[in-house]
């Protein structure tokens, strides 16, 4: 239930933020400091999550199957591949490493 | 000119479609990171923004707090405030089309108005790839959260494996330079150093901070970042 609290906040966060482009005067909004850091802040975020996603179990870094799900991704990106099939891509590789014995 | 032969009606449907469809990836990492099938709705028809999606779920999934979820979900759609003043200088909708604009104004249906000069244009593909994204996002993530909870055990079919694809998938498009792939470096570092010390979903938060310092006080192209995950005109380049 707690979770559904936070998961509505979000929500809403999010449609205040849109919003606020449209409502609030330009003027107020529009420096490119504002941009810049709005950028930076989307890379930072992306990479940290993909960080996260790969190295962490809790509060210990571990190094798994899902490494494996990296490095296919990343080929798959360097190939081309449309964002579905480095999802598969990532999800097989880390089902085959697992299946190969890796953690 | 006719709807039905807009250039960027077109672009906007197509755009719609590569976009809706990978709302199956994130129907399915949501029902595996534990939220149910009516919370991974909500995300999909309130907060509508894909990354902030992922972050929020990638958040939960790895142990983290309900409210370390919001903050990295927040923070990552600053970025919708941006979308949002463009498209309000471009488009100045008015009254109730405003509200309705916002919840649609994201990285593809920006682009996918910027990519064109002519105004009509313009506002036919913001609507059409906003609506399209809105409709085809949410009928497939309603899918892939079907198909999640018939899977199973996650770890087995790899899904924690696809969950670190669709973050890669989310960042490649934005390392187009140096630059740009130097800040992802720092912040992935930071994540990693801050793990064993803090509670789950905080390292996050500590990149985030590092990355808005960064942004701060360092000089780069002011459209670094916020290029769309599907490029709307991928053969013509970004205008």
């Amino acid at each position: 239930m707690n979770l559904w609290i936070w998961i509505l906040v979000a929500c809403l966060l999010s449609y205040l933020t849109k919003l606020a482009g449209y409502l609030v005067p330009a003027r107020l909004m529009e420096n490119p400091r504002m941009t810049r850091v709005a950028g930076t802040l989307t890379i930072g975020l992306l990479a940290s999550l993909t960080a996260v996603n790969t190295f962490s179990s809790g509060q210990a870094l571990v190094v798994d199957a899902r490494l494996a799900a990296l490095l296919a991704a990343a080929v798959a990106l360097w190939l081309r591949a449309p964002f579905l099939v480095v999802v598969l891509a990532g999800a097989a590789a880390a089902a085959l490493a697992r299946f190969l014995g890796a953690a | 000119m006719e709807f039905s032969k807009s250039p960027a009606a077109r672009v906007g449907l197509s755009i719609a479609v590569a976009t809706g469809l990978y709302g199956v990836s994130f129907g399915a990492l949501s029902v595996a990171s534990g939220l149910d099938l009516l919370q991974t709705m909500a995300l999909s028809l309130l907060l509508f923004s894909g990354g902030s999606q992922f972050a929020f779920i990638g958040v939960v999934g790895g142990g983290g707090s309900g409210a370390a979820a919001m903050s990295a979900s927040g923070l990552l759609g600053i970025r919708n405030a941006v979308y949002g003043m463009q498209m309000n200088a471009m488009l100045r909708p008015r009254r109730w089309r405003r509200f309705a604009a916002a919840q649609v104004t994201i990285d593809e249906s920006t682009a996918t108005a910027t990519g064109q000069s002519d105004p009509l244009e313009q506002s036919r593909g913001f609507w059409v790839a906003g609506i399209g994204i809105y409709v085809l996002w949410n009928v497939f993530t309603l899918v892939g959260a079907l198909l999640g909870n018939a899977l199973g055990d996650p770890a087995q079919w790899g899904l924690d494996g696809a969950a670190v694809a669709a973050f890669l998938g989310l960042l490649w498009p934005r390392l187009k330079a140096r630059e740009p792939a130097a800040i992802a470096v720092v912040c992935a570092l930071v994540t990693l150093l801050a793990v064993p010390f803090v509670p789950p979903g905080v390292p996050i938060l500590v990149a985030a901070l590092v990355a808005g310092l960064l942004g701060w006080f360092s000089f780069g192209p002011s459209r670094e970042g916020l290029e769309p995950d599907v490029e709307p005109y991928p053969s013509e380049g970004r205008p």
